[in-house]
């Protein structure tokens, strides 16, 4: 566990969102916080040097900007898991890929900026691995929190 | 839909704010745009849902958050927007989203993403939401990443 000190842990636990949309936004955010304008510039600084945000600014939403992102899974024997990663991840269209503990141990994001671009993907990966691959696009998405407390 | 100048906006924040006093200013000047063009287009892609949220986007491994479960529901078809909105509403919930299941393999419908620091801290959340769910969910695992192989950001042109 990372030592967080209180300007950091204010930055990181008061503004995951609702970041003001006014001509001095961090004087305006600082206030709430307790931090002056410059120190919570340098603290964003600081945090996102450091890599503990990936940034700061818009969070956008992917599939408004016109493209789309499909989930999928593949239960991929164990003695050919890295040369199937390997695969899987030459396709500049896979923007995330996690192993993970199942049968189906290989989870990955398709993305592309036309949605036809996902069903050929799919194809693909089928052809050149020989193994299928389970689509999981998203059916609905629920209101969703998205913070976390340091 | 985005127009063009949505756009260019887009490319111009997916790195993130300039970390200025006045970084809609400094936005405007770059794209040749007005500041309360930059102020009123951002607030309408907020409000729009094109923009999420504004702030920090916090990075969870590199603040200790190591351990990441997706944990996944079997739940009846006419239930599962109810319940779906209930789990995502938890803060401790990142993702919730409504799947198809690929039976006989794969029965669950539902998944949501939850983050800890152990793997311990996981199963305690995910328990919670078990208990949340009650018997509404027939079965439900969580499955733990044991390695990123691939992880790149979004990335648009203008």
């Amino acid at each position: 566990m990372p030592v967080i000190d209180p300007t950091s842990r204010a930055i990181i636990n008061g503004l995951q969102g609702g970041f003001p949309l006014t001509p001095r936004p961090f004087r305006d955010a600082g206030l709430e916080l307790g931090l002056s304008e410059g120190e919570l510039i340098e603290g964003v600084r600081d945090l996102v040097g450091a890599g503990r945000l990936s940034r700061f600014g818009p969070l956008w939403n992917a599939e408004l900007l016109g493209g789309d992102v499909c989930l999928a899974a593949i239960a991929v024997p164990p003695e050919r898991f890295d040369e199937v990663a390997e695969q899987v991840n030459a396709h500049p269209e896979i923007a995330h890929n996690y192993e993970r503990t199942h049968a189906l141990n290989m989870w990955f994001v398709v993305s592309a900026e036309d949605p036809r671009r996902i069903a050929e993907v799919i194809a693909e990966i089928e052809a050149e691995t020989g193994l299928g691959v389970h689509a999981m696009p998203k059916m609905h998405e629920f209101f969703v929190g998205f913070r976390v407390e340091v | 839909m985005l127009d063009a100048v949505d756009r260019r906006i887009v490319a111009a924040t997916q790195a993130g704010l300039p970390l200025v006093c006045e970084p809609y200013r400094a936005i405007a000047e770059k794209l040749g745009l007005e500041e309360a063009d930059i102020i009123a287009r951002l607030k309408r892609l907020l409000g729009e849902g094109a923009i999420r949220r504004i702030g920090a986007i916090p990075n969870h491994y590199a603040l200790g958050f190591t351990a990441n479960g997706m944990s996944v529901w079997d739940v009846a078809d006419d239930a599962v927007a109810g319940i779906g909105a209930k789990i995502g509403a938890l803060d401790e919930v990142t993702h919730c989203y409504e799947r198809p299941r690929h039976l006989p393999l794969w029965p669950y419908n539902l998944f949501a993403m939850v983050h800890g620091h152990t793997r311990d801290e996981v199963r305690a959340k995910v328990e919670r939401i078990a208990r949340l769910i009650g018997p509404a969910a027939r079965a439900h695992d969580v499955l733990f990443s044991t390695r990123i192989l691939k992880k790149t950001g979004l990335r648009i042109a203008a």
